[in-house]
C-alpha cells in the first residue's frame, strides 16, 4: 500500500510545475533603458508569445539602434512567468526593484498581465500588453502607463461575429468555457450577432479544461444552428475543432473560431479548418511590408510571427522612439509621448493610442484557405475584410475604465 | 556529542538566516519561501507525523488567500484580522473535508481530499469575487496593528518571519506533546493505537484541522506578501508541489519541510534560461532523491549525525517514511 502510494506520489510529482527563466544579471545604471520580456517560455502559450515574443523584441532593439543610432544603451532581459501570476508578480517586481527594469513587455495570459500591471503601477514603470486578450486591462483595471497593444476579445467576437452573421451564418449556438472568460466571449459574440439581424438559438457551457466534446457537440449539432461559435481558448478550441470534424458536423455546420492564432491553424492543419473566420491583429502575407518583416522573423524562429509578436516588436518600437522624441526615459513623459504620437509601421497604420490604454488599429477578418488554395508553407488566411480602427475595439463610451472621462 | 546537538544547530541555522535572509537575498523570494515553508510544514504535520497523504491542501492554502485578499481589499481588513480570516475560514473548510476524508484511509483518502480539493478549485473560478481566470489582484498590504506600515519590505519581511515562527513553533510544539505521540502511534499501526482506547478519529481529526489551519495561516500571508490570490494556489499542481517539498526536504522530520521548500522554489526562481529543461531536471532530482536516499535531505543528515553518535537526535530523527 505504502509503496503504490509512494509510486502514486513520484507520478504526481513528476508530472509537476517549474521552470523559471532568469535574465541577464547585468548592473543597471543611469542612461540605460532595460526592457523585460515575460511572457510563457514553455507552456500553452509559449507558441504563440514565448521565445517568439522575445526575439521580437530583440529585432525591434537592434533595428532601432542601427537607424536611429541612441545615445543610450538597451538591454532586453526575460523570464518564463510560466501562466502565474504570483510568478510574475514576483519577477516583475524584482526586475524593477533590482535591476533597473524600465518597461515590461508581451505578458501573455490576463491574469498575469492585471498582476505585473498592478506591480508596475505602483512602481510608475510601464506595461506593453501584447499577449492577453481580456478586455478588463483596458476596463476596470486600467492605469495610465499601460498600453494594450495588439488585440482583445471584444475585437476578436466582434469582427469575427459581425462578419459571419453578413456571410449569411444567421442562427447561432455557442460553445462556451464554463469561466468568466468564456462566458464573457459569449456575450460579446451573441450582442453583435443579434444586433446584425442573426439569432442565437442556444449554448451549452462546458467545463475548463475539457477533453471530450462529444455530449456538448451533439447538442449543437440537434440545434440545427448554421454557425457554431467556440467561446473557448487554447487546447479547448483545439479539441473542440478536432472532435467537430471526426463527428463530421463540419462542414455541414460552420464553426467560428473566437480566439484563434495562427500557429492554432498550424498545429490543427488546413484539412481541419478550412472555411473557419477568425479576427487577427497581423497576417504576415498581407503585404510587402508584412512579408518582409515577417521573412526575416522566420529566419531566426523557422515559424511565422503571430500577431502577438509582431505587436511586440511594434509597441518596443514605438516606445523606443518615444524615448528618442521625449529625451528622457521618464515614465510619465514616455508615455505622454506614445499616446501624442499616431504608430506607423508595418504592423498598424495610424493606430492611436487612447485614454484607457488601448491602442486602437485595423484589424483583419480572415477566412482559412481550402487545401489546396495554400500555394506555399504558412499560406493559411484569406484576408476577406479590413475592419477599420474605428469599429474593431469596444467604444470609448461603453468602457469603465475611470480614466475615461464621461 | 550530547544530544539535541543537531536541533540546536538547526535552530540556530534557522535563526540567523531567519534574520539575515532580506540583506541576502530579494526579501520577496525570502518571504515567498517562508510562506512555501510554513505549507510544507503544516503538510508534513499529516503526512509526516500522521501517515495521511493529502491530496488537496492546496484548497486550504488557496481558499485562506482568497478570503484575506477579499476582506483586506473590499471590506478594508486591516492585515492582521484579514489573515485572521483566512485560517478560520481554511480551518472550517479542514473540518469539513477532514470529517469526511478520514473515513478512509490510504490511497482512498487521497483520492476523497483530491475531489474535495478539486471542488473548491471549480467554486473559486465560478465565485464572483475570486475574479475567474484572472484573479485577485491589488490586495493592499495595509498597516499592521495601525502602526507598521507593511509596504515597506523589511518590516513586511519580519512580519512574514514572525507568522512563519509561530506556525513553526505550533507544530513543533504539537509533535512534541502526547498528543503528537499519539499521532504517531496511530500512523504505525491504528489497531494497536484503538485497542489502547484512543478515539483514533478524533485524533485523526484534530491533527487535519491543525493542518489545515496553518496551510491556511500560509496562504493567507502569501497573499498579503504577492497582493494578488490567483487559481494557481487553489490548483492540484500545488498540492503536488508541496508533496514534493516535504519528500525532498525529508518527510516526518521537523526541518525537512523547511528544506524542501528552499530547494523547490529556489529552482522555480533561479531555473536558469534552460525553459522547459527544468521540469526534466526536477524530475531527475526527485527520483534521486526517491532511489537514493528516501530519507530526504535533513533525513539523511539526521541519519549521518545518528551515526557519529548514537545518542539519537530528536528534532532531527527521520521516522521512516517507507
Amino acid at each position: 500500500m505504502k509503496r503504490k502510494l509512494l509510486s502514486a506520489l513520484i507520478c504526481a510529482a513528476l508530472m509537476l510545475q517549474v521552470g523559471a527563466t532568469a535574465g541577464a544579471a547585468t548592473k543597471a545604471s543611469d542612461g540605460v533603458v532595460k526592457i523585460g520580456v515575460l511572457t510563457d517560455m514553455s507552456g500553452t502559450y509559449s507558441d504563440l508569445a514565448g521565445p517568439g515574443a522575445l526575439i521580437a523584441v530583440q529585432m525591434a532593439v537592434a533595428d532601432f539602434i542601427a537607424k536611429e543610432k541612441p545615445d543610450f544603451k538597451i538591454e532586453v532581459i526575460s523570464a518564463d512567468h510560466q501562466n502565474k501570476g504570483d510568478i510574475a508578480a514576483i519577477k516583475a517586481r524584482e526586475w524593477i526593484d533590482r535591476e533597473q527594469v524600465d518597461v515590461i513587455v508581451d505578458l501573455v495570459t490576463t491574469s498575469t498581465a492585471l498582476a505585473v500591471m498592478k506591480v508596475a503601477k505602483e512602481k510608475n514603470r510601464i506595461t506593453l500588453v501584447s499577449g492577453a486578450a481580456s478586455t478588463p486591462i483596458t476596463n476596470e483595471q486600467c492605469t495610465d502607463i499601460n498600453v494594450h497593444w495588439t488585440y482583445d476579445t471584444y475585437a476578436l467576437a466582434v469582427g469575427t461575429g459581425k462578419a459571419v452573421v453578413k456571410q449569411g451564418g444567421k442562427t447561432w449556438f455557442f460553445l462556451t468555457a464554463d469561466y468568466a472568460f468564456g462566458k464573457s466571449l459569449e456575450k460579446n459574440t451573441s450582442e453583435v450577432v443579434v444586433k446584425e439581424g442573426g439569432k442565437v438559438l442556444g449554448h451549452v457551457l462546458h467545463p475548463f479544461p475539457a477533453q471530450d466534446f462529444s455530449s456538448f457537440l451533439l447538442q449543437a449539432q440537434a440545434s440545427g444552428a448554421q454557425v457554431i461559435g467556440l467561446a473557448n481558448a487554447g487546447n479547448d478550441t483545439i479539441n473542440a475543432i478536432k472532435q467537430a470534424s471526426e463527428f463530421g458536423i463540419t462542414p455541414k455546420q460552420s464553426l467560428a473560431g473566437l480566439l484563434m492564432f495562427i500557429t492554432d491553424v498550424h498545429s490543427l492543419g488546413l484539412k481541419t479548418t478550412q472555411g473557419m473566420y477568425l479576427t487577427t491583429g497581423f497576417y504576415w502575407d498581407r503585404n510587402d511590408e508584412t512579408r518582409a518583416w515577417s521573412k526575416r522573423f522566420f529566419e531566426k524562429k523557422s515559424r511565422q510571427p503571430t500577431m502577438v509578436q509582431a505587436g511586440d516588436y511594434s509597441a518596443v518600437t514605438h516606445y523606443l522612439e518615444a524615448i528618442k522624441a521625449a529625451g528622457t526615459d521618464d515614465t510619465q513623459a514616455v508615455m505622454a509621448k506614445m499616446k501624442a504620437t499616431p504608430i506607423n509601421d508595418f504592423f498598424a497604420k495610424n493606430g492611436k493610442i487612447r485614454v484607457d490604454g488601448r491602442m486602437v488599429h485595423d484589424m483583419y477578418l480572415a477566412q482559412v484557405k481550402k487545401p489546396e488554395e495554400s500555394k506555399y508553407a504558412w499560406d493559411y488566411y484569406n484576408i476577406r475584410q479590413v475592419i477599420p480602427a474605428d469599429q474593431a475595439f469596444m467604444p470609448l463610451s461603453e468602457s469603465v475604465c475611470p480614466l475615461v472621462k464621461k | 556529542m550530547p544530544p539535541l546537538k543537531m536541533n540546536a544547530v538547526a535552530w540556530g541555522l534557522l535563526a540567523v538566516f531567519g534574520i539575515a535572509a532580506p540583506f541576502l537575498v530579494y526579501p520577496v523570494f525570502a518571504m515567498k519561501i517562508l510562506c512555501f515553508a510554513l505549507f510544507a510544514c503544516a503538510f508534513n504535520l499529516l503526512l509526516g507525523y500522521s501517515g495521511l497523504l493529502s491530496f488537496g491542501h492546496a484548497a486550504f492554502l488557496g481558499t485562506a488567500g482568497y478570503v484575506t485578499g477579499h476582506t483586506v481589499k473590499a471590506l478594508g481588513f486591516p492585515p492582521e484580522v484579514g489573515i485572521l480570516a483566512g485560517t478560520a475560514t481554511a480551518a472550517a473548510l479542514g473540518y469539513v473535508v477532514g470529517s469526511l476524508a478520514i473515513r478512509r484511509s490510504g490511497i482512498y483518502f487521497a483520492m476523497i481530499t483530491l475531489a474535495l480539493a478539486q471542488m473548491v478549485y471549480f467554486m473559486c473560478l465560478q465565485m464572483p469575487f475570486t475574479g475567474g481566470e484572472d484573479g485577485l489582484q491589488g490586495v493592499p498590504r495595509g498597516k499592521l496593528f495601525g502602526v507598521i506600515d507593511l509596504m515597506q519590505p523589511l518590516s513586511m519581511y519580519y512580519f512574514v518571519f514572525a507568522i512563519f515562527l509561530t506556525g513553526f513553533l505550533i507544530i513543533y510544539r504539537t509533535i512534541h506533546s502526547p498528543f503528537g505521540q499519539v499521532l504517531k502511534a496511530i500512523r504505525e499501526n491504528e489497531p494497536r493505537a484503538i485497542s489502547l482506547g484512543y478515539d483514533v478519529e478524533k485524533y485523526k481529526l484534530t491533527a487535519f484541522v491543525l493542518s489545515a489551519a496553518l496551510s491556511g495561516l500560509a496562504g493567507a500571508t502569501k497573499t498579503l506578501v504577492f497582493q494578488l490570490a490567483s487559481l494557481t494556489d487553489v490548483h492540484w499542481h500545488t498540492s503536488g508541489e508541496v508533496v514534493l517539498m516535504t519528500l525532498l526536504g525529508g518527510m516526518g522530520t521537523v526541518f525537512g519541510p523547511v528544506v524542501g521548500a528552499i530547494v523547490v522554489v529556489g529552482i522555480q526562481n533561479y531555473g536558469a534560461n534552460i525553459g522547459e529543461w527544468v521540469i526534466v531536471i526536477t524530475g531527475t532530482i526527485f527520483v534521486l532523491c526517491v532511489l537514493a536516499f528516501r530519507r530526504g535531505i535533513v533525513g539523511e543528515i539526521a541519519a549521518l549525525f545518528k551515526e557519529v553518535s548514537p545518542a539519537a537526535t530528536e528534532g532531527g530523527e527521520p521516522d521512516q517514511p517507507g
